[in-house]
């Protein structure tokens, strides 16, 4: 069956195309547009979006080849990320793979038997101050300890992802308590030293505890 | 002990949504803009970036204002500036801060950069992760030209400026200039040969700036205090201003500060980031990203000779030195993004390197013939290493490989690669020998899951 963008989406296409002075350079935008629609980039959307930026079908598959977030299989509704990179594994970065495996029934590169979860290793999601974290689909989960997780999954499943993203997901934030530590911290938190300005993420509670290794004890 | 300093790039963070247009005029956003548009020449506001000394904060420290200088358009040729906001090295994670608490600052350096190099047009590369930040940059870009601060006149002035988003796939190698210029076009991410140099050719064929999204956000801030105080806000000569350090790792407070250039890295650990976790001793420190040779704080600084760029801290530890771009260079390291992996002396640092290795096989884009083959070879003989099938001469092996690929490629991802590796088998050789004899022990392995390639999931 021959893929075709939404109306509304193809006019976001056209739009995109006036933002560069070459067709090509639309490529990525569109190829995400197709992927938001459609969950992978299908053999009918390489052919789609090859016609519809006058490319070779060749060309556009190996720039979907090039890029990790892009899918040329199906997923899960859901894609998980857990970042393995130093920084997340140094705070218990393999804890977090080893409970997801367990949790969802799949090991990581593979989608749960209801295909509600693909789970994936990541290469650093540049969010290490805030280790471990997960990004599932578009937003990230900060300051991660298992129960935390079992919360984002689960609500994932039983709420859906909006839902989800809306109550636990977390930016880089200054002030605002990360989702991971809703229960205020037994101490407060240090006065600033010096010239300190602390930004990003508070400390989750207990941090000073926290085994480094992620283990559970 | 220096006064405080008044926030600066971090300014507004602290604000309720600091991240929309009312919030952030209130607290001053866009009056910088408004004034060098409207009263100044361009060419006196590339002379302000110049003094400034502002080092590009992406990682290679390269002054900005030199580089801003490097452009000589030809007849009949426009003038881009691209935003490098491909974040991804790992152990940083400082723009995606300035992109979601204050992304105004980020449009307002923008557009006094574009005026003042000459481009009508910007594109922020965004790495495709940060679809959260992606989504707020177009929300305070929308804002910006609904106020009329972009467009054909912006502020009212003939000189017409358009930014636009462009959202990377997850490819740590387009954070490299010319692979995020080959991906702006649509291609695959695979570096350019330089020369020709992105100010004479690059995207689309035309002279393109290519800067880090702290040094862009650090524009406003050097036009409203000029040039030369701004520079003097550091501690270091040639090397001026502010900077945003980041923490992860081992350290009770990891996070985000500001703070002069040339504060030491046991100034980072102990004041801003509450030191170590748990009271434990700091074994090793990667300085500046992963790609940064590590620092051992054991090791004390060997300049006896008074001409020696680090005489002064000649017999200190290595971590007393303070950290800038060229004292880094010349301790034999890289400054780098100043986001620092902080490890305790849990750490066993075959593994850790094992970790970091992993990532450059990953990563590698596959062009060079050296990158693409030693990463594979460094991940294989760490692997053999640490679960005990490893040789002593295993060691001298992974020197070797990295000696063989540095300054043999396209790019600098594999001297990014070997420079790492080089300095791990450099400081901590007696771990490497002790892993070649008996391997890592499970309990101390914290990586030793197999990896599936993430491509073409399920």
């Amino acid at each position: 069956m021959a893929f075709s963008l939404s109306p509304e989406r193809e006019r976001q296409v056209d739009e995109i195309l006036t933002r560069y002075p070459e067709r090509r350079a639309a490529l990525l935008p569109v190829l995400w547009l197709c992927q938001r629609q459609h969950g992978w980039i299908s053999p009918d959307v390489v052919d789609y979006v090859a016609a519809r930026l006058e490319l070779s079908t060749a060309i556009v598959k190996g720039v979907v080849t090039f890029y990790t977030m892009f899918f040329d299989e199906p997923v899960g509704e859901n894609v998980v990320w857990v970042c393995r990179t130093l920084s997340c594994d140094l705070r218990g970065g393999k804890a977090i793979q080893e409970h997801l495996e367990k949790k969802l029934g799949c090991t990581a590169g593979h989608t749960s038997s209801d295909g509600k979860f693909t789970l994936l290793k990541a290469e650093c999601l540049a969010a290490c101050g805030q280790a471990p974290m997960v990004q599932i689909n578009d937003h990230y989960y900060e300051n991660l300890n298992v129960e935390l997780l079992d919360r984002i999954i689960d609500a994932h499943a039983e709420k859906g992802a909006e839902a989800a993203a809306a109550e636990l997901a977390t930016f880089a934030s200054f002030g605002k308590p990360q989702p991971g530590s809703q229960t205020p911290p037994t101490s407060a938190p240090p006065p600033p030293t010096r010239e300190a300005v602390r930004l990003a993420s508070q400390p989750p509670p207990g941090s000073e505890t926290t085994n480094p290794r992620g283990e559970e004890s | 002990m220096s006064e405080p300093n008044k926030p600066l790039l971090t300014s507004r963070y602290g604000l309720a949504e600091s991240w929309t247009l009312a919030t952030a005029e209130s607290a001053g956003a866009y009056q910088v803009a408004r004034t060098a548009l409207t009263t100044r020449k361009p060419a006196e506001l590339k002379e302000e970036v110049k003094k400034a000394n502002i080092r590009g904060r992406g990682g290679a420290g390269f002054p900005a204002g030199v580089k801003w200088g490097f452009l000589n358009p030809q007849e009949g040729e426009q003038i881009y500036l691209v935003i490098n906001a491909d974040e991804s090295e790992p152990g940083t994670f400082k723009d995606r801060s300035i992109m979601d608490l204050d992304p105004h600052r980020l449009i307002e350096g923008a557009i006094i950069s574009c005026y003042a190099i000459g481009a009508p047009v910007a594109y922020i590369y965004v790495r495709g992760e940060l679809a959260f930040s992606i989504n707020r940059l177009e929300q305070a870009l929308a804002e910006a030209r609904q106020a009329g601060y972009l467009g054909a006149r912006p502020f009212g002035i003939d000189h017409p400026i358009d930014i636009y988003v462009h959202s990377g796939a997850g490819a740590y190698i387009c954070g490299e200039e010319t692979a995020l210029l080959n991906s702006l076009e649509g291609r695959r991410g695979e570096p350019r040969l330089k020369p020709p140099f992105p100010a004479v050719k690059g995207v689309f064929g035309m002279p393109t700036i290519v800067n880090n999204v702290e040094t862009i956000a650090s524009v406003p801030d050097i036009v409203e205090m000029g040039g030369d105080a701004w520079s003097a806000l550091s501690r270091l000569p040639g090397d001026g201003g502010v900077r945003i350090y980041g923490v992860s790792g081992h350290v009770k407070n990891p996070g985000l500060f500001e703070a002069p250039v040339g504060i030491t890295m046991r100034e980072l650990i102990d004041d801003y980031a509450g030191g170590m976790l748990g009271d434990r001793p700091l074994k090793a420190v990667i300085p500046g990203g992963s790609s940064t040779p590590v620092l051992d704080p054991r090791r004390k600084v060997d300049a006896p000779g008074e001409d020696h760029p680090l005489h002064k801290w000649h017999g200190m530890s290595e971590i007393d030195v303070p950290m800038g771009v060229d004292t880094y260079r010349a301790l034999g390291t890289m400054l780098g993004t100043c986001c620092a992996i902080v490890m305790d002396d849990s750490v066993n640092m075959v593994e850790a390197c094992r970790n970091l290795m992993r990532f450059y096989k990953h990563e590698s884009c596959g062009q060079c013939t050296p990158c693409r083959e030693g990463t594979g070879w460094l991940v294989d003989v760490l692997d053999n290493l640490v679960r005990g099938r490893g040789k002593p001469e295993d060691v001298d092996l992974l020197v070797n490989i990295a000696n063989n690929m540095m300054g043999n490629t396209i790019c600098a991802f594999a001297d990014g690669t070997a420079m790492p590796m080089l300095g791990m088998v450099q400081k901590f050789r007696a771990e490497f020998m002790q892993a070649a004899a008996d391997g890592v022990p499970e309990g101390v392995r914290h990586d030793d899951s197999v990896r599936t390639m993430v491509e073409g999931a399920a």
